[in-house]
């Protein structure tokens, strides 16, 4: 570890020097910052709010309930795929009526239909015994043949014409699928979206292969009738791909709909509105005068308590401080953007709290060394190096909550692991590589 | 200073709060927000966009009526209102009172809305919660695998997830007992707000728990319960100075953070005070305890 402490003062400074740039208002010369900014949650910035109608035309009534609020998983999953948008999803039932009502933070309207997406509804069709081929002149007979078929199913369009008459919708859709991903076809080159089933769908679909082969199964998406393949040989693999004459965005789009799950029911968007901030920059304002108010009584603390030392990790607190702040904003530009709420603000001005301590088990352990009569030289190393095992395992414990929250959480709950998670991080680093470092400068 | 031979009293302490606490969750219940139990969504128009006076309005007059709301947000023409649960006769009397204030309002739309922290959103956080104990006690038992007989490292992974179990029921319990006299709700800011204990009392823990694995090895593990005691003592100062920090800045938040953070930080002081006492008194004399009880059982034998 002991690496020259200039060309570390140096980096520090350096990163220092960044964090400042990207902190202050951009103006002139500094237009580069411009495009960084704060991703606000909703109740700072305002946003999107979306009320969808859920079809349960098809799901009998006491499974409705269940359904809907599996429809609002589905959605919150999908408003946290990328990143972190602390969106506030709710359930509505009126009668007859089921309604989710989405509210995302700082997107347009546009920009949030993008993010909930089309509903892909992904089904799998085959034909029956008493399938028999139809061809219609036209679209009124067409539709007069549709009124003829039973009231009970609801063919999507156009299936007819591929599977002929009564088709048999499968069991396998898109809950049996694990996940997606976007490849090229190996001759043409076009985009297709690959798609791999659960152990259970793979049965599923071996089953379907099986007995059709040489026949035509029709995948359906939406409603809409993408492919209809011929079944050569039964696949066994679980593995199948679409084909359906994407472009690279469509397919994309396909694959991160159906990876962040699959909706039980069609959605209908019934409304959209932009909503302004409720609590707005006062209460910013006032979480930041609380936050700057709480570094200069840490600084006051510590330096009673520590003396110059203190000094030292003050000035450290302070580079932390600027360094996540820089971290928040840049994080905007990127996918994992950090969506600041006030509860995010408040656990920030928490994790300053916690940073100290690192500093505070180190000092204290430096006074015990000297206490034993160590020089001050000696006392300076062992209380980096003695206290390093505990800010260690304290911390990786930490991370661990993170990790997991991340992994498991939805939501804020997210949004709240990963801002603990880049406090930690840049905590140990202010704390152990800022503070060695200065202390080393200053007492060569 | 001799903490650990008065272990007892120490545990007495935290069960006098813990117990009523937990009295407390199953007489009352918790005092669920909105987030959790869902209410009721009105749609309000005007004639005109609406400005930040007619919201501060709105706001007075469901406070007026004494109807809970969870969010007022405005678009337009629109004012959009989350409340707790209201029946048909409620919402007449507020829009009555509402149109004698502000002429042109109508009610666009009158709903029942489900929770926001639906009950799969909080299983998924539990959920996580207990995964991330059990990791925690492998990776305690693992880092610690070092410490000297006659004790084990996976006691301390186990001391620590029962010091932060003790954590999180103070805090509920508090809040339990806070929502029957105070009617303070349980939102989902009061989720994050356990989840921030957890990681801090955790942290906190390790730190004298580290100091313990550094005296074993020095002075090994012939008199346990002494080689503890020093231990508690010598990282006392670091304890308590780290959680005043923590403390300090909580006071500040609490004072000048505004009103729609104000319980969500008096449970985050609930829980950093707990989870200091409960690293210095609970979870390092719960090692003696466990260490002593199995010594029992090898004299019986």
């Amino acid at each position: 570890m002991k690496k020259s402490p200039r060309f570390l003062l140096w980096f520090i400074i350096l990163i220092t020097i960044l964090a400042v740039l990207i902190n202050l208002p951009s103006k002139g010369f500094l237009s580069v910052t411009k495009s960084l900014t704060f991703k606000k949650g909703l109740d700072l910035a305002g946003g999107t709010s979306l009320t969808l109608k859920a079809d349960m035309k098809n799901i009998a009534q006491a499974q409705r309930g269940k359904a809907l609020e599996s429809v609002k998983t589905v959605i919150d999953q999908r408003t946290n795929y990328f990143g972190v948008s602390e969106p506030i999803v709710y359930s509505s039932v009126n009668g007859n009526d089921y309604r989710i009502i989405a509210e995302l933070p700082g997107v347009n309207i546009d920009q949030a239909k993008n993010i909930i997406g089309t509903t892909a509804q992904l089904s799998f069709w085959e034909k029956t015994a008493s399938s028999s081929a139809v061809l219609f002149k036209n679209q009124q007979e067409y539709l007069n043949f549709i009124a003829t078929q039973s009231a009970q199913v609801v063919y999507p369009p156009s299936i007819l014409q591929v599977l002929g008459t009564y088709p048999n919708k499968t069991s396998l859709g898109g809950s049996d699928l694990k996940e997606t991903s976007v490849g090229f076809d190996q001759n043409s080159g076009k985009p297709e979206v690959q798609l791999k089933f659960t152990s259970q769908g793979a049965k599923k679909f071996a089953d379907i292969t099986t007995r059709n082969v040489e026949k035509i199964v029709a995948i359906v998406l939406d409603d809409q009738v993408i492919e209809a393949p011929r079944v050569n040989v039964p696949i066994l693999t679980g593995d199948a791909v679409i084909s359906g004459g994407f472009t690279v965005e469509s397919a994309n789009d396909l694959s991160r709909s159906l990876n962040a799950g699959a909706l039980p029911v069609p959605l209908l968007y019934l409304q959209q509105h932009t909503v302004d901030a409720t609590l707005g920059n006062d209460a910013l304002l006032k979480s930041i005068f609380a936050g700057v108010l709480g570094i200069i009584i840490i600084a006051i603390f510590m330096t009673t308590l520590y003396g110059r030392l203190g000094i030292i990790a003050s000035i450290a607190l302070i580079i932390y401080a600027l360094l996540v702040i820089s971290i928040f904003k840049v994080s905007s530009i990127t996918p994992y953007a950090i969506t600041l709420t006030l509860s995010g603000i408040a656990g920030f001005i928490l994790s300053i709290g916690m940073a100290v301590d690192a500093n505070i088990l180190i000092f204290e352990r430096m006074k015990e060394e000297k206490r034993v009569g160590r020089s001050w030289h000696e006392a300076l190393e062992l209380g980096f190096s003695r206290a390093w095992t505990s800010i260690r395992d304290s911390n990786i414990s930490s991370l661990i909550t993170c990790f997991v929250l991340y992994q498991f959480g939805t939501g804020s709950v997210k949004g709240f692991a990963l801002t603990l998670a880049i406090g930690i991080l840049v905590s140990m680093f202010s704390a152990i590589v800022v503070t060695r470092t200065f202390l080393r400068v200053i007492y060569k | 200073m001799n903490i650990i031979g008065h272990k007892n009293w120490y545990f007495g302490l935290s069960l006098l709060i813990i117990i009523p606490g937990i009295i407390a969750i199953f007489l009352w219940g918790l005092n669920l927000s909105i987030d959790f139990t869902g209410g009721s969504r009105l749609t309000l128009s005007f004639n005109d966009p609406v400005s930040e006076n007619k919201v501060q309005i709105v706001n007075k007059i469901l406070k007026v009526e004494k109807i809970k709301t969870a969010s007022i947000e405005k678009s337009n023409k629109l004012i959009f209102i989350r409340t707790s649960p209201m029946d048909q006769n409620q919402n007449n009397k507020f829009m009555s009172a509402l149109s004698k204030t502000l002429k042109d309002v109508k009610e666009q739309e009158f709903e029942t809305i489900g929770p926001v922290m639906g009950q799969e959103t909080t299983l998924n956080a539990l959920k996580a919660v207990v995964i991330a104990s059990i990791l925690i006690i492998l990776y305690i038992t693992w880092s610690f695998r070092q410490v000297p007989k006659p004790t084990s490292s996976f006691r301390f992974g186990v001391c620590a997830i029962i010091a932060l179990i003790h954590d999180v029921l103070v805090v509920i319990g508090v809040f339990a007992i806070l929502g029957h006299f105070l009617n303070v709700e349980i939102d989902s800011l009061f989720v994050t707000a356990i989840l921030t204990v957890i990681g801090f009392s955790v942290h906190d823990t390790i730190v004298v728990f580290d100091r313990i694995r550094e005296n074993l090895r020095k002075m090994g593990g012939s008199d346990f319960p002494k080689t503890v005691n020093e231990s508690i003592i010598q990282t006392i100062g670091r304890s308590l100075n780290t959680s005043l920090t923590v403390v300090l800045i909580l006071i500040a938040l609490l004072l000048f953070g505004g009103e729609s953070i104000r319980w969500f930080v008096v449970a985050l002081l609930i829980g950093v005070v707990s989870g200091t006492y409960s690293s210095i008194f609970n979870a390092s004399p719960l090692l003696v305890l466990w260490q002593e009880i199995i010594d029992k059982k090898k004299i019986k034998k």
